[in-house]
C-alpha cells in the first residue's frame, strides 16, 4: 500500500513541478536557518566539562561597603579578593578546591630571531587541573607543596609545546615567562573546555585553550596580573594581595546534595563571622553549580538567542506557506479523491496518501535544508566571533535536521490531508 | 469595486484565506522587529567619534620593562615622529573602541562613595603630551592641557590620576551639570579632585561599560607624564598613509625594544573589529528579512495561481456576461488587498507583542510606533506585487471558457 502511495505522491508532485520546487525550497530555507542557529546555540550553551560539571560549584560573597545596600536587592560579587579566597581555600571544606585567575604572559622563545609573544596564562592552585580533568601527554601537574613554596614550575598546552619544543617531551626544560625562567613539569593533551568557564568575560573565551598554567604564588611573584580586576574602593592594583579588589575565582568539588548544603552553611557562617568582625556589611551569598554559573554570566550572547528566535519565526512562516500550498493542491484534486473514494478507498487511505506526499516534501526539504545549513555554518565560520571556528554540524544535528524537516512537513500536511479525506465523493463525481 | 462577492467567495475558501492572512501577519511581525533591530545596530555602528578616525594608526606595546617606561617613551616617540608622513604622535593608556576600559567612578559632589547614585562610571583617558594633536580632539570650550599640566600629571597608587585638571566630553558635561556651564566645575573621586579646564566634542569609550549605550560618551581626559600605564602609541597621518605608518611604527618599536611585543593597526580597523558583531547581526537580519519576504511573496503567488486555475470557468462566465479584463484584474487585486489588510492588522498587534516580550527578556528599547505602519505598507505592496502575475493570467481567460464544461 505504501509503495502505491509513494508512486501516487511522486506523480502528483511531478505534475506540479514549479509548485513542488517552491514548497521544498521554502521549507529548506526555514530548516537551513533553524539548524544553523541551533548549532551555534548548542555550541554556546554546551557543557564545558561533561561528567564533572555537576560536582563543581562556585562560591560567591559580597565584600562591598554598606552604602547603597538594600537587603534582598543585591547580588553577591563575581570574584573573590585575595584575603577571602585564601580563607575559603584554606578552610578545606570541600573534597577538592582550587583558586583560579586568568592573565596574559609574555613568552620568549629560545630560538634566535623568534619574536616574543603573549599567551593566555592561567594562575591556579594545585587541584585546578585534576578537578577540570585536564589530560596530560607528558609529566603531571604541580603539588600543593609547590603552591606553598611558590615553586617556578609550569604546565604548558600541547600547542605551545609544538611551538616551542616541536612537540618533543619538554618536561624538565625551562620556558621564559615575563622574563623569568619556569621549569616545565607537565605537557597537556588537548584541553580547551568550551566555554572557558573559569574566566570572566565568557563571551571572549572560546578557542584553542590557554597556553600556560602556573602556580598562583609563583605567578604573582613574577607580577603576572589578572585580566579582570574589580575594586570596591580606591586601591593599589600593584599589590593585589592587600588591595580591596576582587580578581580570583574559587571552584569547589561537592559530590552530593549533603555536601552542597554543608558548604552553603559554611559559606553563610564565614560571612556572618566577617560581618561580626566588621570586615563585611552584606550577607548575600551564592553557590551556583557550574552550569548555573554559566547561565547567570549570560554565556550565550543575546544576539545568538535572538537569531535562533528569528530563525524559528522564519520556519513558522515557511511551514504556514507549505500548508497553504499543499492545501491548494489537494483542493484542486477533489475530483481525483472523489473517484478514489467511490472506487473503495477508505478515508484512512486518502489521509495516508496525502501524508506520504507531505513526508516526501519534508525529506526533500531536509536534504536541501542540510545543504543550506552547511552554507550558513560556513558563513558563520568566517565571522569574526571567537566561537565561530567551532560551528560545525555533528551527527546529532544531522539527525535533528531530518527530524525537524519531517515533523514540520507532517504538521504542514495534517490539515490538507484531513481536508482531503473529508471530501464527499458523490458531488465530485456528479460535477463531471 | 464591490467587495460583497469577494467576501462571499472568501467565506467559501475559509482555510486557504486564513493561511494567507496568517502568513502575512507573521511576516509583518518578524519584519517590523527585525528592521527595528537593524536600525538599532546601525545607529551603534555609526556612532560619531570626534577624533581623526581616518588618519589615526595605533601601536600597542606590551611586555616592556615598567621601570624604564618613563625614559623609553620619549625615545620611542622621537623615533615614531621620524617616520615619513607622521604629523603627530603621543601615548595614551587606552583608545576608543579598543575594548580595554579604564573606568573610574567620579562624582560632581564631594565625599560620595563609589557606589553612590550621583557618581558616574567614567572612562579615564590618561594622555601624554601632544595627545590632543595626535587624536585630533576638537576643543569646544576652555583650553587644552599645557606643558605644566603634563609635567605634573602622575598616576597615584590607584586607578585614578594625581592631577587637578580634566577635560570632559560634551555629553558627559551635560550629564554631570545639566543646568550650569561645565568649565570651572569640580569632579571628585576618592581623595582626588579635578577641575574642568576644557570641553571637547564627544569621544567614545573603549567599550560599553557603565551605563551602556547612553553612557558611550562618558569620557574624560587627564594629562599624564610618561609612565608604564601609557602603552597605546597614537600616530596621525593622512588617510592614504595610515596602513604604511602602522606597519612601520610596529617595526620601529619592535626594533627599539626587542623584548617587547608591538602590534600596529589603523584606527579604522579597530573600529571595524569592535562593531564586527553588530555588523554581522545586521547582515544576518537583512538576509532573513529578504528571504522571508520572498517566501511570503511566492506563497501568495502559488496560492492565488491555484485559485485562478480553479475558477477559470467562473471567470469565463463573468467575462461572457460583460465583465472587462480590468474588472477581473481588480477583483483579484481587491481580494489580495483585503487579505493583506487583515494580515497586517493582525501582524501589527503581533509585532507589538513580540517587541514587549523582547523588551522584558533582552536589552531592547520600545519600538517607535512608525515601524508598524511602514512594515504594514511594505507587506501590502508585496501582496499587490505578488498577485500581479496570477491576476493577469486570470484576466486573460477568454469568455469562451464559460461554454467549456470543466
Amino acid at each position: 500500500m505504501f509503495g502505491y502511495y509513494l508512486q501516487l505522491a511522486l506523480r502528483s508532485l511531478g505534475r506540479h513541478c514549479v509548485l513542488t520546487t517552491l514548497m521544498v525550497l521554502a521549507l529548506a530555507l526555514g530548516i537551513g536557518a533553524c539548524i544553523t542557529t541551533l548549532t551555534v546555540l548548542r555550541l554556546l550553551s554546551g557543557d564545558p566539562l561533561p561528567g564533572r560539571s555537576t560536582q563543581l560549584y562556585y562560591p560567591q560573597i559580597d565584600p562591598y561597603p554598606k552604602e547603597g545596600y538594600v537587603p534582598g536587592q543585591s547580588k553577591p560579587q563575581e570574584n573573590l579578593s585575595w584575603v577571602d579566597a585564601m580563607n575559603l581555600l584554606q578552610a578545606h571544606h570541600a573534597s577538592r578546591q582550587a583558586l583560579v585567575a586568568l592573565g596574559s604572559a609574555k613568552i620568549e622563545p629560545r630560538q634566535a630571531g623568534r619574536r616574543p609573544f603573549f599567551g593566555d596564562a592561567v594562575m591556579a592552585t594545585a587541584d585546578f587541573l585534576p578537578m577540570a580533568g585536564a589530560p596530560f601527554r607528558y609529566g603531571s601537574g604541580w603539588s600543593a607543596a609547590d603552591d606553598a613554596s611558590g615553586a617556578r614550575v609550569a604546565v604548558i598546552a600541547d600547542f605551545l609545546n609544538r611551538k616551542l619544543f616541536d612537540g618533543a617531551n619538554s618536561v624538565g626544560r625551562t620556558i621564559r615567562l615575563n622574563g623569568h625562567d619556569f621549569r616545565v613539569v607537565g605537557v597537556l593533551g588537548h584541553f580547551s573546555p568550551q566555554p572557558r568557564f573559569y574566566a570572566l568575560n565568557l563571551g571572549r573565551s572560546y578557542g584553542d585553550g590557554d597556553a600556560v598554567f602556573l602556580p598562583l604564588r609563583a605567578a604573582r611573584a613574577i607580577e603576572l596580573g589578572p585580566n579582570s580586576v574589580g575594586c570596591w574602593e580606591a586601591a593599589d592594583i600593584g599589590h593585589l594581595e592587600t588591595a580591596a579588589c576582587m580578581w580570583l575565582g574559587l571552584w569547589v568539588e561537592l559530590p552530593d546534595a549533603a555536601a552542597v548544603a554543608g558548604y552553603r552553611r559554611f559559606l553563610d557562617g564565614y560571612v556572618r563571622e566577617q560581618i561580626a568582625q566588621g570586615r563585611f556589611h552584606r550577607s548575600d551569598t551564592a553557590l551556583p553549580s557550574l552550569m548555573e554559573w554559566l547561565r547567570t554570566e549570560h554565556v550565550v550572547p543575546d544576539d545568538v538567542r535572538l537569531q535562533a528566535g528569528l530563525a524559528f519565526g522564519f520556519l513558522l512562516i515557511c511551514v504556514t506557506n507549505t500548508i497553504g500550498l499543499l492545501l491548494a493542491k489537494c483542493l484542486r484534486r477533489s475530483r481525483e479523491i472523489g473517484v478514489r473514494r467511490a472506487l473503495g478507498a477508505t478515508r484512512t487511505a486518502i489521509f495516508g496518501q496525502f501524508m506520504v506526499e507531505a513526508a516526501i516534501v519534508g525529506l526533500a526539504g531536509g536534504v536541501l535544508g542540510l545543504l543550506f545549513a552547511e552554507c550558513g555554518l560556513w558563513g558563520i565560520r568566517h565571522q569574526p566571533a571567537e566561537y565561530a571556528g567551532l560551528a560545525r554540524l555533528d551527527l546529532s544535528m544531522f539527525a535533528i535536521t531530518f527530524a525537524v524537516a519531517l515533523v514540520s512537513a507532517l504538521i504542514a500536511g495534517l490539515l490538507p490531508a484531513w481536508r482531503a479525506c473529508v471530501v464527499a465523493p458523490a458531488p465530485q463525481l456528479k460535477n463531471s | 469595486m464591490e467587495i460583497g462577492p469577494i467576501l462571499a467567495s472568501l467565506r467559501k475558501h475559509r482555510i486557504p484565506a486564513l493561511l494567507i492572512v496568517l502568513e502575512i501577519a507573521l511576516a509583518c511581525a518578524v519584519l517590523c522587529n527585525a528592521v527595528f533591530m537593524v536600525g538599532g545596530r546601525m545607529n551603534e555602528i555609526h556612532l560619531p567619534n570626534a577624533i581623526d578616525e581616518q588618519g589615526i594608526s595605533v601601536v600597542t606595546l606590551n611586555g616592556f620593562d615598567p621601570e624604564r617606561a618613563a625614559s623609553e617613551i620619549p625615545r620611542n616617540l622621537a623615533a615614531l615622529r621620524g617616520i615619513a608622513g607622521v604629523q603627530a604622535a603621543a601615548v595614551l593608556n587606552t583608545m576608543p573602541l579598543s575594548d580595554n576600559g579604564w573606568n573610574g567612578n567620579l562624582s560632581p559632589k564631594q565625599g560620595t562613595e563609589a557606589t553612590d547614585h550621583s557618581s558616574l562610571n567614567i572612562n579615564l583617558y590618561l594622555m601624554g603630551e601632544g595627545g590632543d594633536k595626535a587624536l585630533g580632539l576638537r576643543l569646544q570650550q576652555g583650553r587644552m592641557f599645557d606643558g605644566e599640566d603634563y609635567a605634573n600629571g602622575t598616576l597615584g597608587d590607584s586607578f585614578l590620576p594625581e592631577t587637578h585638571v580634566v577635560i570632559v566630553s560634551r555629553s558627559l558635561a551635560r550629564r554631570l551639570w545639566p543646568q550650569a556651564p561645565a568649565l570651572g566645575q569640580k569632579l571628585y573621586g576618592d581623595k582626588f579632585w579635578y577641575q574642568v579646564v576644557g570641553v571637547v566634542d564627544d569621544v567614545l569609550r573603549p567599550n560599553k561599560a557603565g551605563s551602556g549605550l547612553p553612557g558611550m560618551y562618558d569620557t574624560a581626559f587627564f594629562p599624564m607624564r610618561p609612565g608604564d600605564t601609557l602603552n597605546y602609541y597614537v600616530l596621525r597621518s593622512t588617510p592614504a598613509d595610515r596602513e604604511r605608518v602602522a606597519r612601520q611604527a610596529e617595526d620601529v618599536l619592535g626594533k627599539l625594544d626587542p623584548g617587547a611585543v608591538a602590534e600596529g593597526k589603523s584606527f579604522v580597523d579597530i573600529r571595524g573589529k569592535y562593531f564586527s558583531g553588530a555588523q554581522s547581526m545586521v547582515w544576518m537580519l537583512a538576509l532573513v528579512c529578504v528571504v522571508m519576504l520572498a517566501v511570503t511573496a511566492f506563497g501568495i503567488v502559488g496560492l492565488t495561481s491555484f485559485w485562478v486555475a480553479q475558477r477559470r470557468r467562473q471567470i469565463g462566465i463573468r467575462r461572457a456576461v460583460g465583465a472587462r479584463r480590468g474588472h477581473i484584474l481588480s477583483y483579484f487585486r481587491t481580494e489580495n488587498f483585503l487579505l493583506s489588510g487583515a494580515g497586517v492588522g493582525l501582524g501589527m498587534v503581533l509585532a507589538f507583542g513580540i517587541n514587549l516580550y523582547l523588551m522584558q527578556h533582552y536589552e531592547m528599547d520600545r519600538m517607535p510606533w512608525y515601524y508598524l505602519p511602514v512594515g504594514a505598507i511594505t507587506l501590502w505592496l508585496l501582496g499587490q506585487l505578488a498577485v500581479y502575475g496570477p491576476a493577469h493570467r486570470a484576466a486573460a481567460v477568454p469568455p469562451v471558457e464559460a461554454t467549456r464544461s470543466g
